[in-house]
This record gives C-alpha cells, structure tokens and sequence, in this order.
C-alpha cells in the first residue's frame, strides 16, 4: 500500500485511517478517502457525524490522534497558503467594529508577514475577492450592518483573497435566502473550474447538480463517486436511524430501494 | 497634584488602548480577574518587603498567562476559572498582608488608587509601559484585530494566536499595574470598560474607538482629579463616578435622540 507521494499527482485531501475523538468521545473512526484536484466534494450526515470536526482536521485546525491528512501531499499546516476557509459561524464575534474590507484582509494573512503592513497586491486582492462575490460596494460597511447572506460572501470574499487551491465551506446557506443560496452554488459552480471544493451542507437537493462526489459522514465516510444524492442518502442522513443504513454494508441496502428515479424529477 | 494629572494623562492612554481591545473582545471580566489577582502579588511584597508594583506585576503577568492557558485548554468554564483567581488573589493578599508585621494604613490606596501620591519615577514607569503597550498594539495591530474579530480564522491562516492571546493578556496585566495606582484595583473595570463603550457608540472603526476611548478615559481621570481636589473626596472613586455619570447621561440621550428620530420617521 506504500506509495510515493509527490506533490503533482498527489491528491488534493487525502486521509488514511485518520481517528479522531474529543476526550473519551470518538467523532471519526478510521476515515480513509482521497479526492482528486478540482473535485466539488458535498460532505453530507446527520448533527454530530463529524462534518465540521473533517473540515478543521483538513485545514490542520485539529490534528488527528491516528492516521494521516495530506493536502497535496504535504501536511494541512505547511499548505495554509492554499487552504481557503468559510466557517459555519457567521458572526464569529457579534457587533465587532470592523469594516469589510478589513476583514476580507484578513484572508490575506497567510501571504503577509507578522507585524508587515499589507501591500497594495493585498489590497487589490481583497478588492477583486468582494467583486467575485458582488460586494464591492459594501467594501467600506460595518460588518456588522450586513445581513446573514451578504455576511456570507463577505466571508466567501474572505477565504477567496488569498487565491486558495482549495475551498473548504462549512454549511454556506445556513440562514440565507434562496436567491442567494443559488448565486452562491453558481459561483462555487464558476471557482471549481480552477479549485477543489470541500462543502458541507443540509440543502442536499439544491447542491446535488453541482457537485461531482458525495460523501456521507458519520464517524465512519463513505465516499460516493458518482457525485448523485438519492434519496437512500438523504434518508439514511436524516430520518432513518443511520447506524442501520449507512453504516456497514450501505451499497446493499442502496440497492434493495429504488426511489432514484422520484428524487431526480423532484430535483427539476 | 501636577503629577497626578500627568499619571491621569498616561494611564488614559493605555485604558484607551488595552480597554478597547478588551471591550471588543468581551474581556471585561478577564481584566477584572487579572487586577483582582494582583492583589496576591501587593501581599507578598508587603510581607517579603519589596516593592508592591513589583508584586502585583508579577502576579498580574502570573495571572495573564494563567487565564491565556484556561481560554486555550477550557474555553466553556473561562468565567469559573476568572472567579478562582480573583477571588483566590484577594485571600492570598489579605492573608500574606496579616502575616507582614506592623500596620498597613496604605493597603487601601492600592484597593481604591491614590492618585496625589505618584512619584516622579511612577510617572516615568507608567510612560515606559504607555510606549510598551502602544509598540506592541501598533506593530501587530492587524493580527490583533483579525484575532479578536475570529481566532478560528486567523488559526487557519497560520498565526500564532495562542501566544497573541498570551500576549495580549500580559497588555492587559500591565495596564491594570498601572491603573492600581490610580484608581485602584477595584475600580479598574470602570476605566477599562467605559471608556470604550462610549466610543464603540459614536464610531464603528476600532481605530477612532481606541483614539476616542483614549481621549475619554484621560478626560474622566483629569475632571475626576479636579471634583476631588475640590471635594476632597477620594480621587480613584471620584474618576469612577464622572465616568459612570457620563456613560449614564450618554446613554439616556442617546437613547432620547433615537426614540425622537424614530418617531419623526414614523410620523
């Protein structure tokens, strides 16, 4: 099973047997997975599966205590530069004072030294990140006068100021409105054709024509290639008790229902 | 008196600096914590005979690092951990205090300030850490706003916010040194918090709420000295009390001004 990484063919997130538990409670157990570059990853499962718990093993936020992360080949720490990251909070710390402008620089840290000024090139950086995602205007607002989904694309803007090779989204749509979830999958739709997308999400339906790989996670993954949510999916995520379903022997259990047909007309 | 003004001048400006930081990041407790515990340091010195700034400013950085390892390791019990230390620090002051011979008259000066009785040599201190605490914010400015605004964040971008957390949290501890003398361990939230709060009100740009909490802080200590020069009242609670009036009166009107413009629009 050893084989050489090198950075080029390397895949852009690869876990090997990763475990990772918060004290004596375990949230991912032996997650092995890989997906190649440009790939639109929708991460799907149930509250407390361990959605957000793989995103910040990714970003080397948290450190697995067994197994392997890989970004590229290397480890999340040494890849920061690349990682571009939109937390599910949005208000991280209500009423801050701080404009939007600043706070898409912020995305730009990685790039600049501590206590260094940040340049013009990080100025136009985070100018054209907030056009990308139609909020230059806004550029000189309070944050904190924004509604959820323009605070959403600022923080959009945030991670995509620093040029990323990878997108990592924790529930993007929580908390906003249609329309702007739909310019947000367009936009995700218009980044993967230059960078590998990581989501997590609940609108399963909504995403499902964007994305190329499914994975379900809880505290085991299960990846599916075929990047099409059925409706097996989405019960074993939300209704059935997943231990039954998704656990184990999922394909089996796939096959013996067939209600794909029904959630591909519903999804039209 | 001359001196006294000059320590309200210098100790306005770090309550402007530190306290907008500390307002901002909802640490207004944590500074409580940190000026309580210092207390335990004033104790030691008195018994083992040293300077009592010396003592609390050991115990304030003692403290701060301590805290800066609670918010790391423990984040959901922080307030339980604030409590034990600014409780804890009193006890151990009160006792070590009991244990040092003689009477101690001015133990009440560091609860309360005493603001008539700085030195020349304070006031050169408290410029020394003016400058300290200015350098530190102004040269990192950027990685401490983006920690405040979201630590999460900035962890991801590579910046070592655990030692920026300790960091600041040693600003902190200094400034509250330097408040002792004036108003008092006490009363040190007052000048911390209000200030700030203030300004967050007129400005949403971090920036002109540290120049404008800055710039009230040294108004409050400055006319605070003069009521209490002339009242002979005690100056540490005299400045406590202008700034809480004022926030007060702020508030109200403020408060009058939006139900009037509201009701205009309604109209």
């Amino acid at each position: 099973m050893s084989r050489s990484i090198t950075n080029k063919n390397a895949p852009a997130i690869e876990f090997k047997h990763v475990w990772f538990s918060y004290d004596s409670h375990v949230v991912l157990q032996d997650v092995s997975f890989s997906i190649t570059d440009k790939d639109f990853l929708a991460l799907i499962g149930p509250n407390g599966g361990g959605k957000t718990t793989l995103l910040k093993l990714c970003l080397g936020l948290l450190h697995p205590q067994k197994g392997t992360i890989r970004i590229y080949g290397k480890e999340p720490e040494k890849m920061r530069k690349i990682l571009g990251y939109v937390p599910q909070n949005p208000n991280p710390n209500p009423n801050f004072p701080v404009s939007v402008i600043d706070v898409v620089l912020m995305g730009r840290l990685s790039h600049v030294r501590l206590g260094r000024k940040y340049t013009k090139e990080d100025y136009n950086a985070a100018i054209e990140a907030l056009d990308r995602v139609g909020m230059k205007d806004f550029r000189d607002s309070p944050i904190e006068k924004l509604s959820g989904g323009q605070k959403q694309r600022v923080f959009l803007a945030r991670a995509l100021a620093a040029d990323p090779k990878i997108l990592l989204l924790d529930e993007p749509t929580t908390g906003i409105d249609a329309p702007s979830q739909s310019m947000l999958f367009e936009l995700l739709r218009e980044l993967n054709s230059h960078m590998t997308i990581v989501l997590v999400t609940h609108d399963t339906i909504a995403i499902s024509r964007y994305i190329k790989t499914v994975a379900c996670v809880n505290q085991r993954l299960f990846l599916h290639e075929e990047g099409k949510i059925t409706k097996e999916m989405l019960d074993a995520t939300y209704q059935c008790p997943v231990d039954l379903i998704a656990h184990g022997i999922p394909h089996r259990v796939f096959d013996e229902h067939n209600h794909v047909h029904e959630d591909e007309e519903r999804d039209k | 008196m001359r001196n006294a003004l000059i320590a309200g001048v210098l100790i306005g400006i770090s309550c402007g600096v530190v306290g907008s930081f500390v307002v901002v990041n909802r640490a207004v407790f944590l500074a409580g914590g940190i000026a309580h515990a210092a207390y335990g340091g004033i104790g030691l010195a008195f018994l083992c005979g040293f300077s009592p700034f010396l003592g609390a400013t050991l115990f304030a950085l003692f403290t701060s690092t301590l805290l800066a390892v609670a918010i790391q390791r423990w984040d959901q019990r922080l307030d339980t951990v604030i409590g034990v230390l600014w409780a804890t620090g009193m006890a151990l002051g009160t006792i070590l205090i009991d244990l040092s011979p003689g009477y101690h008259k001015d133990v009440m000066s560091y609860l309360f300030g005493s603001i008539l009785a700085v030195s020349r040599s304070d006031l050169y201190l408290m410029l020394l850490l003016d400058a300290l605490i200015l350098a530190v914010i102004g040269f990192f400015y950027k990685e401490f706003l983006a920690i405040s605004f979201d630590a999460e964040f900035a962890m991801t971008v590579g910046l070592p916010v655990k030692l920026f957390q300790c960091i600041f949290l040693w600003l902190v501890g200094l400034a509250v040194v330097m408040m002792i003398r004036v108003v008092g361990l006490i009363l040190v939230i007052a000048l911390f918090s209000i200030p700030p709060n203030i300004a967050e009100r007129l400005t949403s740009s971090l920036k002109r709420i540290i120049l404008f909490g800055s710039l009230f802080a040294i108004a409050f200590s400055v006319i605070g000295l003069l009521i209490s020069y002339h009242l002979n009242t005690s100056s540490g609670a005299t400045i406590v009390m202008v700034a809480a009036t004022t926030y007060l009166v702020f508030l109200s009107l403020q408060d009058i001004l939006n139900r009037c413009f509201y009701n205009n629009v309604e109209g």
